[in-house]
């Protein structure tokens, strides 16, 4: 084939790959920069973090007025909140999903519903909070308390239960259902035995998320019961009863980096005398905050990213 | 052999179906509940003789526990969006550029990687976020002339990466929308892919890319900690009759942060309480009027 016979460029269509090669790479460069800055902040916390960050941080009680020890407290107040919040929006946001999907009809009142969801995930965490209060803490009469908490966190969260169970639920074939009631079977045992076994992995996906969420939020715990000023004694096994104040992970990184301020003196356990601290103890206190977000960002990224392999999982093992 | 189900079948079956049916309202019903109870909190200020809402929206005077009280959120609501907006600005770009690129230019692999991190990121609880802007961010800012660090710019800079993933992941299931006969009718004239993308991809999903916006926009408005933790809090009015018109590395309150520092320390049922739930309520109807807008921008494009 000789060259006369070969497209050549014409200078229109070379201009025109410029742009195009120029445009791809400034698209690469600004998704990069969404990324990047993150996770070198990301890191900057870990670095930040390392003279405190070991398996006692997280089974130690905080001593020495806090400038010292772990963080066990916050880490079990945080485990209770998202038991707590799962147990009730978990339940509710799944037959939530399965009456949208299965039961409603296409009408003014399920176009309300699916409004209400939407809405009900826009609204700021304060509301919430706010919400929280006026319910469950004053109405309810629960008190600030680990129960009040969670029961706001509950309603904050359950939208993530309801959008990923409606999902979950769609992709199950129709066929499935018809051939269930077609042998007779009525329609909640077609769910029970039919399509809620064939979407139980996409409906748990959003349920770690609701986990997720639930153990990162602040604002709704804080004026609903979270606290930072416990006191437990050495050796002493932490717990909380439900109708009692309580420490979290978010609330306890907000209250450290913002209102804590180290003790300017400190009872010396050997001599008992009231002594300033020193240079390496306050390093470590400051270091404190740094731990504290480190895990906190560790717990929820997890659950992230249980979700996502399990969501990938469910892609490549699709039985139909 | 019996044919008929018993009778505690039947029954059995029929609560099931009622307590579903109750759980499918619920979202509904907390709606209507969040509104209710904290309006009901604040009612009692906004009924009485010495308050009005023309006041809370146009006064720059903040005092709620001077005695007699004053009330005017002006400075509140400049300070809460001129955070909102310096946020959408940095963001805006960034994300439609990379939503874009994501669901445009990159291959499969490398698409299948951006969409784990960018949702990873989006996970970031927003007290990480606020501590990030106290401790590193300000440490930045402070060398472009802030005392503390904590500013408008600040905080918009935190929100903007907070809130760059949702509208990135938004934007790109707008994108995806756009069928793909019209990229293969485009490509088929000729044209390369960034023209196809700006002329037909763009205003193909001109209405979803709009709605990605407006729900980043409420976001940004009803984010709390990151705020409250990088603004520093002050009641300050960041815009200006005189250049430079805008002052964005002055300290600011927003309606979001007001509720959560004042609220641990007020009286129970006070008027400053109240105060705070009318707020609420403010930051409540907001909210709503961005999500439903965004909502029926892309329910046009649907009918359509």
């Amino acid at each position: 084939m000789n060259n006369s016979q070969k497209f050549t460029a014409t200078s229109f269509t070379r201009s025109k790959e410029t742009r195009e090669k120029w445009v791809r790479y400034l698209m690469f460069v600004v998704t990069l920069l969404m990324a990047l800055p993150v996770i070198l902040l990301i890191s900057y916390l870990v670095h930040k973090a390392l003279p405190v960050l070991s398996l006692e941080f997280i089974t130690d009680i905080p001593r020495n007025q806090m400038s010292a020890g772990g963080i066990w407290p916050a880490v079990l107040g945080t485990i209770y909140l998202v038991a707590l919040s799962l147990m009730v929006a978990a339940p509710v946001g799944v037959m939530a999903g399965v009456y949208l999907n299965e039961y409603a009809k296409d009408n003014w009142f399920t176009r309300l519903i699916n409004l209400a969801v939407i809405n009900l995930a826009g609204v700021p965490s304060i509301v919430h909070a706010l919400f929280g209060l006026g319910a469950f803490v004053l109405f309810a009469g629960l008190g600030e308390s680990v129960i009040a908490a969670s029961l706001t966190l509950a309603v904050m969260t359950m939208p993530v239960v309801i959008t990923s169970t409606r999902e979950a639920l769609s992709a199950v074939p129709m066929s499935f259902r018809e051939a269930s009631w077609n042998m007779g079977v009525s329609r909640w045992q077609t769910i029970r035995g039919v399509v809620l076994p064939n979407s139980v992995s996409g409906i748990l996906t959003g349920v770690i998320l609701e986990v997720s969420r639930a153990a990162g939020e602040t604002a709704p715990i804080m004026i609903t019961g979270a606290t930072a000023s416990l006191t437990f004694r050495q050796g002493e096994t932490v717990y909380y009863l439900l109708g009692e104040k309580f420490m979290a992970l978010s609330y306890h990184l907000y209250y450290f980096s913002t209102q804590w301020t180290p003790p300017r003196l400190l009872l010396d356990e050997g001599t008992g005398e009231m002594l300033p601290m020193t240079q390496a103890a306050i390093e470590h206190a400051e270091a404190i905050p740094y731990g504290t977000a480190v895990v906190l960002l560790g717990v929820v990224l997890l659950f992230n990213s249980l979700s996502i392999a399990f969501r990938y999982y469910l892609r490549t093992h699709r039985k139909w | 052999m019996q044919l008929q189900r018993s009778k505690w079948k039947a029954f059995y079956e029929g609560l099931i179906e009622w307590i579903i049916r109750i759980c499918g309202i619920s979202a509904v019903v907390f709606v209507f509940a969040i509104f209710i109870f904290v309006f009901w909190e604040g009612k009692g200020l906004l009924f009485s003789g010495n308050f009005s809402v023309w006041e809370l929206l146009t006064s720059e005077k903040w005092d709620p526990t001077h005695e007699p009280a004053s009330f005017g959120a002006a400075r509140i609501i400049l300070g809460t969006f001129s955070v909102a907006i310096l946020a959408m600005t940095i963001a805006v770009p960034f994300s439609l550029g990379g939503a874009i690129f994501i669901s445009e230019f990159c291959g499969a692999r490398l698409k299948e990687i951006l969409k784990v991190v960018i949702e990873l990121l989006a996970a970031i609880p927003s007290v990480v976020w606020g501590f990030i802007g106290l401790t590193v961010m300000s440490i930045f800012i402070r060398d472009l002339g802030s005392n503390t660090g904590l500013s408008v710019l600040n905080g918009a800079i935190i929100l903007a990466l907070m809130s760059m993933p949702i509208i990135l992941s938004i934007s790109e299931d707008a994108l995806k929308a756009v069928p793909d006969s019209y990229r293969e009718a485009a490509i088929g004239l000729g044209v390369t892919r960034w023209q196809m993308v700006y002329r037909v991809l763009l205003p193909g999903a001109k209405k979803g890319l709009l709605a990605a916006v407006l729900l980043g926009m409420g976001r940004v408005v009803g984010e709390t900690m990151a705020v409250l933790m990088a603004t520093g809090h002050a009641l300050n009015n960041p815009f200006d009759t005189n250049p430079p018109f805008f002052h964005a590395l002055m300290e600011v309150k927003t309606l979001t942060a007001t509720i959560a520092s004042e609220m641990g320390e007020v009286e129970r049922g006070g008027e400053h309480w109240q105060v705070l739930f009318l707020i609420g309520v403010l930051l409540f109807t907001i909210t709503f009027a961005v999500n439903m807008t965004a909502h029926l921008v892309v329910h046009g494009v649907k009918r359509k």
